[in-house]
């Protein structure tokens, strides 16, 4: 991830937000969601298990962990996607346990999804203009006569336009989303999320099935959320984005948060090395999950170089 | 010799007939329904039942006036779409498509069941509701047209009143779908997640998306009444097949699709029918009696949808690219 650093330089990390000792549940600053006793089961599996959780504002917060740790259903909860056996949490001080996603979405926080929705038979233009909210052309009653939303329809328009042309993605406007590729489609759905300008944004695997060329400008993208003021929460596995953008990274394994911190402390914490390579890594398996082995060698070698310079 | 003359003469009277309008409405409710929203609708007869009963009872039973009546059959419809609606709606699409299928049944089957038979009429059906309706005929006894199309005022009156409502149902839906109200419907077919994370509530929309198009049906079953009586046996599950044919063939996102498609379905049905008949007459089909030849204008009507949506799926007035991109 040399390159990333490139010509701006490496991207300028929170620090300070949270109070106390990093551990699973440290209080924050300043927290945009606080999470409390969160339980989610599947029959006899417990899914998620979340005694308390804060997230910063203003700051990117990843969301890590082993496949199958809950940290898409935990995603599903907060969002209103699923619903929890118990727990409750606060978005903007406001309980927004138990209520239904589209209102979670009209208070402010918006997601994305991991298996990418574009809306594929809607043209670029229309995906960006369905994400404005509080659309009084929306209204069946008020759809009828134009002449009531076509002020607001214009605004909306030119308003899509401009983040089309920042996501570089204007020259597509008028093609179906169906006919953009898989990054495009993602560039398209961040996008989208933005027209109902979001104050938490949450991205599940933002970067999965990303070509390498498109990684650089959706990581782009994603810090310039964050100096727009904007809160980022994103799950993802590759470690070098989470490394690279991440002010705060809350680990989960098996459903629990089991370490939280900034992005070196955590990566050399023990309990996430147990939780991604088993509490008996330093004995002889025979074979390990080579992806995994992977990954932490590439972060123990970016850290060295990092530390070179 | 075949009459020739006589078989187009015929067909083209389906150009303008109150069925083809009826069924034409019907497919635009369907088409909001399937097409714009995707929901899958399999009881759209029912919806038309509704309608009919509905003007029917109001006007014989409770001796309400046209207007009245009408909005009995809306109302009766709207209800329906609610009771089909709350439960469903909230699942998967397919859960819809079994539960209308159903439900639509079970309306036939109460309205002919012997039971409520000085309501309904049970299988006879109901007559003599026309009389108001006859009342509001603005146009002068006698006989007008040119060509095939040569009508009474009655007959005129009706496909005048038919076509209007077909007019003003597809433009409301041609406005409606140019809106962003129709944007967030179309967002539903496509992905209902992605449009619920986009903070609009799906589950409502769905709603409205199959109130509106139960009352297209509604009133189309109304126009269907006015050149004949009700019968319940005309409401079978394959009338909303034809309808979803006719659907299919005019384009299913579309709002012409569905008027031109019936048209097309209609002007076929009575070719392929009065061609047979005589081919029969004359012996050119000697294989066939005159029942089973009445049967044969079904197995080529569907053989052309067959073939119109094998070689053009999207139907006549669809969009190619659309279907560039099948799922």
């Amino acid at each position: 991830m040399s390159s990333s650093a490139g010509a701006q330089g490496a991207p300028i990390k929170s620090t300070g937000l949270h109070i106390g000792e990093p551990a699973p549940g440290v209080k924050k600053v300043d927290p945009i969601i606080i999470a409390n006793n969160i339980t989610r089961t599947f029959g006899g599996l417990t899914a998620v298990q979340v005694e308390h959780l804060e997230i910063p504002r203003g700051a990117i917060t990843a969301l890590i962990g082993p496949n199958g740790a809950g940290k898409t259903t935990l995603f599903n909860l907060l969002t209103g996607f699923d619903k929890p056996d118990t727990g409750e949490w606060t978005f903007d001080g406001q309980g927004i346990s138990g209520i239904p996603a589209f209102k979670v979405a009209r208070k402010g926080q918006v997601r994305t999804f991991q298996l990418t929705k574009a809306l594929g038979l809607l043209t670029v233009l229309d995906n960006m203009k369905l994400g404005a909210k509080g659309q009084s052309g929306e209204s069946l009653a008020r759809a009828l006569f134009p002449w009531v939303w076509r002020k607001q329809e214009a605004e909306i328009e030119a308003r899509a336009i401009d983040l089309l042309s920042r996501f570089k993605l204007d020259s597509k406007k008028d093609d179906y989303a169906a006919s953009l590729s898989g990054g495009q489609r993602k560039l398209l759905e961040m996008a989208r999320a933005l027209m109902s300008q979001p104050s938490l944004v949450m991205l599940d695997e933002p970067m999965a099935g990303v070509n390498p060329a498109l990684t650089q400008s959706l990581l782009d993208h994603i810090l310039d959320l964050k100096s727009e003021g904007m809160t980022v929460l994103f799950v993802e596995h590759d470690m070098h984005m989470v490394r690279h953008i991440a002010d705060w990274v809350v680990v989960m394994a098996e459903g629990r948060v089991v370490a939280e911190g900034d992005p070196h402390e955590v990566m050399s914490n023990p309990a996430v090395i147990d939780a991604y390579l088993g509490s008996h890594h330093d004995e002889d398996l025979g074979d390990l999950d080579t992806g995994v082995m992977t990954a932490i060698k590439e972060l123990a070698d970016d850290d060295a170089a990092d530390n070179k310079h | 010799m075949i009459d020739w003359l006589q078989i187009i003469s015929n067909a083209a009277q389906e150009i303008i007939s109150p069925t083809t309008a009826a069924y034409a409405l019907a497919a635009l409710g369907l088409a909001i329904h399937f097409g714009f929203t995707g929901l899958l609708n399999f009881g759209q007869a029912g919806f038309m039942m509704l309608g009919a009963y509905g003007y029917a009872i109001a006007t014989l039973t409770l001796g309400w006036p046209v207007w009245a009546a009408i909005l009995t059959g809306v109302v009766a419809s709207i209800v329906f779409a609610l009771i089909l609606g709350i439960p469903t709606l909230r699942l998967r699409a397919d859960y819809l498509a079994i539960v209308t299928i159903a439900a639509a049944e079970i309306v036939r089957l109460l309205f002919t069941t012997n039971t409520w038979v000085e309501v309904t009429g049970s299988a006879n059906g109901l007559q003599g509701y026309k009389g108001g309706f006859a009342a509001l005929n603005p146009i002068p006894p006698g006989t007008y047209g040119f060509g095939p199309w040569v009508y009474n005022e009655y007959d005129w009156w009706v496909r005048i009143f038919g076509w209007g409502l077909v007019a003003i149902a597809a433009f409301i839906t041609w406005r409606l779908f140019k809106s962003p109200w129709g944007r967030v419907i179309k967002g539903i077919r496509e992905d209902e997640d992605a449009v619920r994370a986009l903070g609009k509530n799906v589950y409502f929309y769905k709603m409205q998306s199959l109130i509106l198009g139960g009352v297209f049906g509604a009133l189309a079953g109304m126009i269907f009444i006015l050149p004949r009586a009700v019968v319940p046996s005309n409401y079978q599950t394959s009338l909303t097949f034809f309808i979803y044919a006719i659907l299919l063939l005019g384009g299913a996102a579309t709002v012409f699709g569905p008027i031109i498609g019936s048209v097309i379905f209609w002007v076929l049905l009575s070719f392929f029918s009065g061609f047979i008949a005589r081919a029969v007459e004359v012996g050119w089909l000697p294989f066939l009696t005159n029942v089973q030849a009445g049967q044969l204008r079904f197995i080529l009507v569907g053989i052309t949808i067959m073939l119109i949506v094998i070689y053009r799926p999207q139907g006549i007035f669809g969009n190619r690219k659309e279907l560039a991109f099948v799922k």
